[in-house]
């Protein structure tokens, strides 16, 4: 089968840079071997959250500027990523995720354990404030789960009692949920939203209701809507009340969200999403990669004018650690990192890690290299690019989003007007 | 068998209540129960250290009727006892070059798989000889063990390959011994629980600074509380220095002096049972040639070298080791090359010079247990040291009897290698205390529960709700992460990992630390605190891991770091004295 661009990995990066070649009349394929990273995230999304120190920055696009060569928005350009991130909201909305917020001013998002951190767009239903120290949600209610161990009211009620906000904590369940308990790892975020559709998101608005009576604001575990936003619609409609989900620990029914509209759209729009598949091989012609092996296609199967690597970082396997390399595991291409490997790691893990700054080697236009020969036709968007402190930054979203928008707009410049 | 028992359940339902912002004044209570003592503050003896020995020591002295307080200015197993391979060795390691040693393994051994029985796992062991060693010292190695009392039988190497398919298939020897596995957090646990219900009173996170004296008589000690750093003076007749390796400093405190070797003993743990059976390599000991299967994981180890002794706190696992145990490893067992590592770390062996020898040539490996008044001329301090995990019992005992001597007390006879140590009481009465006498009905963390606190596990509550997974690689569930805050001195994370395995697992508290975090919070009504522990928590997980942070634990750990900092901003946890919740 012969692809216009196929793209390796089905992540955030993947799925961008496939929903918008495809929208520009590209025929493209995303190899995904499993979920991408939106899985085990909150519901907000980070363009530029810290400095290098990891100082809160209010004007994410003012800082842009000051950063160093190496970083993957200093080789797109401050302008243009600029405007690539203005473009990230309206392709969100395309395909279904309403989000809130703008690239010119950070927001602020509750997190897991009740501390409000910067982020750039986050799902609506999210728990949300435009300033650091607090939110003005009226009077608040934190609704726990019975038997739901993966949301911490006492964290939350406690930080948000330090931020000036005293929260009531309530305790909710339903027949449902107590059905659920029966099995002892069932009770999982995406395990409650599968079945909170119909009668039981009824009575969990109910329960809502009840536990809360009084409370303008109730905060929820993010539980409901995997599908889309509706079932949280659902329970503001019914419980009359400003209901906001929080992120729970992983799997995140708000990056599962985002992923799968994601992915819907891809799909909608002609794009061929290969879930579960692994390129094997790949075949070079001069500095040319012109097809790939699959594990599911077998072999050849796979040609394309282009390709996009966007694997990810270790933790998606883009990258791999051995004791004395890091390489890329799916062509073996030129990867940088600095100094022994006694360096790459640091005693403190809350330390910036070395590591975390790896990534393959791109020239000025993203193109890979292997053995210090440029790919001509094979560009790295995403994490794996590297060149940063993704973690300390809170850049993650923001460099696959970003890259992946300059990356399609080599392989297919947008049409104007 | 626990005072109390059959009233937590009541209890941990009122505590949950907290969630709903009860007042917690009944939790204080709770929490000072059990790492408090009442007034009056005198003691027949002061035991210093809750490692094996001295929680060993403390349970003898208990059982012979004396008034006993146990302090640890850490917790249980913080030291040298937690750190070690979990081997439960026959005595056959120690064979060639240490008969006496050998000779109380073997007893000691055979004691502990019946007095403890929920800590020991009756493996059985090899000791295998590989093509680049010689069969020759297979021979003195046997007559050795048949010297000292060890069933070593000599089998053919296909015969070692169907008992451990993981051993390396070009060995040339095997020798079957008795060796097996036991759990030093439970083992140690379960003497401080035998010490408590024979009404010793216990004190976690509380350091000696002083003694007090009368003219050349210690007749007391000052503690310092770790958490709060209040002083509180104990009276007693005899204080024993069980302290391991910081003992050295207990005696200077005393005004005595004593030469401690530190000797630094690497390990790594495997992310699965590679090996069912111990596989020891039959050359003379060496680095990296004992493999260990424990609960879900396999050890090996270790390296040994002398460290100074002002690093004894200070323990990292070099890459030099790291090497070492992989590459030597790898010959004993070839699936080691591809099986993940979880951590590596180390312990510290306390290696005691021979008094007639101060300059260190001459290290005793066996028991050292020194009545100061006849050695420094110090009335009422006693030092019990040297030895090893195996020997515990036989330490504490020499220990009591001592004690027991030098009070003038007759006739109090050693009862710890007969009765059995709370959890591993025999079937008939075990089932008395269990609800559940049929293992189909239990879940699997039921089961998990069982196998690490024996019949002590039907104190641990079940519902739906208390059988809710906090550690699902551990499968440890909310009932036992409660009942370890109600009965097994849990203030902290690493106190409840150490009694419970949550974190051990192959997220390394990934997904359960959090949980637990929570959990803690809400039991101990402080929720600043917990975030305080959960970053410290995550961090010491880490330490563990760096060594070794590559493939699928740099994968755990990256995950955590986006976890808990990207994503929760615990990085604003942090923790300026750290090492306090050790």
């Amino acid at each position: 089968m012969k692809y216009d661009t196929i793209i390796i990995g089905g992540g955030l990066a993947g799925l961008v840079s496939g929903i918008l070649l495809q929208e520009r009349g590209q025929r493209t394929a995303i190899i995904s071997t499993g979920q991408g990273a939106l899985h085990f995230s909150s519901g907000s999304l980070g363009l530029l959250a810290c400095d290098a120190t990891g100082k809160p920055v209010e004007k994410p696009l003012e800082h842009i500027s000051t950063l160093g060569a190496s970083h993957p928005y200093s080789k797109v350009g401050a302008e243009k990523t600029a405007i690539h991130a203005r473009n990230a909201k309206a392709l969100l909305e395309r395909a279904g995720v309403s989000v809130v917020g703008n690239e010119a001013s950070n927001h602020y998002y509750l997190t897991p354990i009740g501390l409000f951190k910067p982020a750039w767009l986050s799902t609506v239903d999210s728990a949300v404030s435009l300033t650091p120290d607090g939110a003005k949600w009226g009077k608040t209610a934190i609704a726990g789960i019975k038997g739901f161990l993966d949301f911490y009211p006492g964290f939350v009620a406690d930080n948000l009692a330090r931020a000036g906000l005293k929260c009531d904590v309530v305790e909710i369940t339903t027949p449902e949920l107590e059905h659920m308990r029966k099995n002892s790892t069932e009770m999982r975020a995406p395990g409650i939203a599968r079945i909170m559709h119909g009668d039981a998101l009824v009575r969990f608005a109910k329960a809502i209701s009840d536990a809360a009576p009084a409370a303008e604001t109730v905060i929820i575990p993010a539980v409901v809507g995997v599908d889309g936003q509706e079932a949280v619609n659902e329970l503001r409609r019914i419980t009359g009340k400003k209901i906001i989900c929080l992120s729970t620990h992983p799997i995140s029914v708000q990056g599962v969200r985002m992923q799968l509209a994601l992915r819907r759209y891809y799909e909608k729009i002609g794009g061929t999403y290969l879930l579960g598949d692994n390129v094997t091989a790949g075949y070079m012609e001069g500095d040319r990669l012109v097809a790939i092996d699959t594990a599911n296609l077998g072999h050849g199967s796979l040609k394309a004018d282009n390709f996009i690597l966007a694997t990810g970082s270790f933790f998606s396997r883009g990258l791999v650690a051995e004791p004395d390399r890091i390489f890329e595991p799916v062509f073996g291409v030129d990867v940088v990192t600095e100094g022994k490997p006694h360096d790459w790691y640091k005693d403190n893990l809350f330390e910036a890690q070395p590591f975390v700054e790896f990534g393959v080697k791109t020239d000025a236009g993203f193109r890979v290299s292997k053995d210090g020969k440029t790919i001509s036709n094979l560009y790295a968007v995403g994490s794996i690019l590297g060149g940063c402190n993704s973690l300390k930054e809170g850049s993650g979203a923001g460099v696959a989003i970003v890259t992946a928008m300059e990356v399609a707009g080599l392989l297919a410049p947008e049409k104007k007007g | 068998m626990l005072r109390n028992s059959g009233g937590i359940k009541t209890k941990a339902n009122r505590i949950r209540g907290s969630r709903l912002g009860i007042s917690c004044n009944e939790l204080k209570d709770h929490f000072v129960m059990t790492n408090s003592i009442k007034p009056p503050k005198r003691y027949d003896v002061v035991i210093i250290g809750a490692g094996a020995t001295g929680a060993g020591t403390a349970r003898d002295c208990a059982m012979r009727g004396l008034k006993v307080l146990l302090v640890e200015r850490l917790d249980f197993t913080a030291g040298a006892t937690g750190r070690n391979h979990g081997l439960l060795h026959s005595g056959a390691r120690y064979a060639v070059t240490d008969g006496e040693s050998a000779t109380e393994c073997i007893k000691e051994n055979m004691t502990l798989r019946r007095i403890a029985a929920h800590c020991v796992e009756e493996t059985g062991g090899l000791f295998v000889t590989l093509p680049e060693d010689s069969l020759e010292y297979q021979k003195t190695f046997v007559e050795s063990c048949q010297r000292a009392g060890i069933n070593a039988e000599v089998i053919d190497p296909a015969e070692a390959l169907r008992m451990e398919p993981a051993v390396n298939p070009d060995i040339i020897g095997a020798v079957k011994v008795p060796d097996g596995a036991v759990d030093p957090f439970r083992l140690t646990t379960a003497n401080a629980l035998a010490a408590r219900q024979n009404g010793a009173d216990i004190l976690t996170y509380h350091e000696v600074v002083d003694f007090i004296r009368s003219g050349n008589r210690i007749c007391g000690v000052v503690l310092r509380d770790h958490h709060t750093g209040e002083l509180t003076r104990v009276e007693c007749d005899i204080v024993v220095n069980a302290a391991g390796i910081w003992g050295q400093r207990i005696v200077e405190m005393a005004g005595a002096k004593i030469n401690m070797f530190p000797a630094k003993g690497a390990l790594l743990i495997f992310g699965h049972r590679v090996n069912n059976v111990v596989i020891n390599r039959c050359r003379k000991p060496a680095d990296a040639d004992i493999l260990v299967p424990g609960d879900t994981i396999s050890l090996i180890g270790t390296t040994s070298s002398r460290i100074p002794y002002d690093q004894i706190d200070n323990m990292t696992v070099t890459p030099e080791e790291v090497d070492v145990l992989l590459r030597e490893g790898i010959k004993i067992a070839p699936a080691l090359a591809y099986t993940r590592i979880l951590r590596a770390y180390a312990g510290v062996r306390p290696l005691i010079a021979s008094d007639d020898d101060p300059s260190g040539r001459s290290i005793s490996r066996g028991i050292v247990c020194l009545d100061h008044a006849v050695r420094d001329g110090i009335e009422g301090f006693v030092t019990i040291s040297g030895g090893k995990l195996m020997t515990y019992r036989l330490m504490a005992e020499w220990a009591a009897d001592m004690v027991c001597k030098k009070l003038g007390i007759e006739g109090k006879k050693c009862q710890t290698a007969e009765i059995p140590l709370p959890g591993s009481e025999s079937k008939e009465e075990g089932d008395a205390h269990s609800r559940k006498h049929h293992i189909i009905d239990m879940s699997t963390d039921q089961k998990a529960a069982e196998g690490r606190h024996g019949t002590l596990s039907s104190e641990i509550a079940t519902s739906d709700v208390d059988d809710a997974l906090v550690c699902e690689c551990e499968a440890v569930s909310v009932g036992e992460v409660n009942f370890a805050i109600d009965k097994l001195h849990v203030n902290n994370l690493i106190n409840l990992r150490r009694r419970t395995r949550m974190g051990m697992g192959t997220c390394q508290g990934g997904l359960c630390a959090c949980r637990a975090a929570s959990i803690l919070g809400d039991r101990l009504n402080c929720q600043q605190k917990a975030l305080y522990d959960l970053a410290s928590f995550v961090n010491e997980r880490w330490k563990g891991m760096k060594p070794v942070a590559w493939g699928q634990t740099l994968v755990e750990a990256q995950f955590t770091s986006w976890l808990y900092e990207g994503m929760c901003g615990l990085d604003r946890y942090q923790h300026n004295e750290q090492g306090n919740n050790q």
